[in-house]
């Protein structure tokens, strides 16, 4: 399991969690969801540090965070 | 792996119809939250609004009516009194609660009603397209104030929380912001500060979460809560107004 889970069909590619992470290890996926959005994805599990500061901001209930 | 945030059980596990990074879904989450950390779900009943906000019965986990525009904290009475074991809430936006509906919250804050009001400050109509409000910035531009709002013709924007906490029947009155993940951890404190007053039966509350629209001011999620920091909140002061505790306070 990783550390951040994101329930990719309700992403809205809105990027608030891309601009608030404070270790910029989240990016938007190249590939889009069925609602027509580039899903937010973990790029570098290894530099997260499990804040959940991404799951704080997103509008969308989209992620789950856990800490190791 | 131990979980540090999980989605709350409070919300229903599907998606909304707000736009992308509207603080709609944020404030959603963090009423949630508190109905979750208090164990209230089986006794919550929330009042919707008209406006972004009114399918939000499709979105909480728990028993909701929809009320006509900026009747809520009414049908919240209505509620509290025939049922006074539930723990009500209204979530409204600025259109509904301080433009068609400024009568029924300040009477609500008059009598003192236990019900906890959420009150979603993005200083414009949402839902209709980006008209003015009451509560839309001075030299702020609308569909309707295409040049920005002016003072001279629409006079100053309204500061409810500081109307409201003049009101004795107002236990707990504050303001957050709903712009970053400091202020959203502040705003989750004060949301369930809201819902203890009532459990307390302190009398009326009510938590004014300054927000973003996106859609409607033009600008980017991120760059939109970046215009909240700097333009709403210098002249909506954040903190508790009015605590339980007694009188006027700001933090
Ligand atoms: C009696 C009545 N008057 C006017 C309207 C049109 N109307 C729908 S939503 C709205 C304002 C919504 O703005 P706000 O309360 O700020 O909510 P937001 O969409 O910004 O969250 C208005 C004027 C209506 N539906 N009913
Ligand atoms: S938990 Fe913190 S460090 Fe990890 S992706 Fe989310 S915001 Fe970034
Ligand atoms: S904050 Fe949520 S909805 Fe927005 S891009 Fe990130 S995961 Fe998607
Ligand atoms: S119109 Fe504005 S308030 Fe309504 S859902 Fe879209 S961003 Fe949110
Ligand atoms: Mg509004």
């Amino acid at each position: 399991m990783t550390k951040v889970v994101f329930d990719e069909e309700k992403c809205k590619g809105c990027e608030l969690c891309v601009q608030f992470c404070p270790r910029k290890v989240i990016v938007m996926a190249d590939r889009i969801n069925a609602k027509g959005y580039h899903p937010a994805v973990l790029a570098d599990e290894e530099n997260c540090i499990s804040c959940g500061i991404c799951a704080r901001m997103c509008p969308d209930a989209v992620i789950e965070v856990f800490k190791p | 792996m131990k979980q540090v945030y999980s989605v709350p059980k409070s919300l229903q596990p599907r998606s909304t119809h707000y736009c992308p990074g509207c603080t709609h879904g944020i404030a959603h989450k963090l009423v949630a939250e508190a109905i979750d950390d208090l164990g209230v779900r089986d006794r919550a009943i929330g009042v919707a609004p008209v406006g972004c906000a009114v399918f939000a019965y499709d979105y909480f986990d728990c028993d909701f009516q929809q009320a006509a525009h900026g009747r809520a904290p009414a049908v919240a009475t209505g509620i509290k009194r025939s049922v006074p074991d539930s723990v009500v809430f209204a979530y409204q936006g600025d259109g509904d609660l301080a433009s068609i509906g400024a009568a029924e919250i300040v009477h609500a804050a008059m009598r003192g009603e236990r019900i906890t009001v959420i009150f979603v400050n993005n200083a414009i109509y949402g839902m209709t397209g980006g008209q003015m409000a009451p509560t839309t910035l001075v030299g702020q531009k609308a569909t309707t104030a295409p040049f920005g709002r002016q003072k001279e013709h629409c006079g100053s924007p309204l500061r409810v929380s500081e109307m409201l906490a003049t009101i004795p029947g107002a236990a707990y009155v504050a303001r957050v912001a709903l712009s970053s993940p400091g202020n959203v951890a502040k705003a989750k404190t004060a949301i369930r500060k809201g819902f203890e007053t009532q459990l307390a039966g302190g009398g009326f509350s009510l938590v004014e979460c300054l927000s973003t629209c996106p859609t409607n001011w033009g600008m980017g999620p991120y760059e939109a809560m970046r215009w909240l920091e700097e333009n709403m909140i210098p002249y909506y002061p954040l903190g508790e107004f009015r605590t339980p505790e007694g009188g006027q306070n700001d933090a």
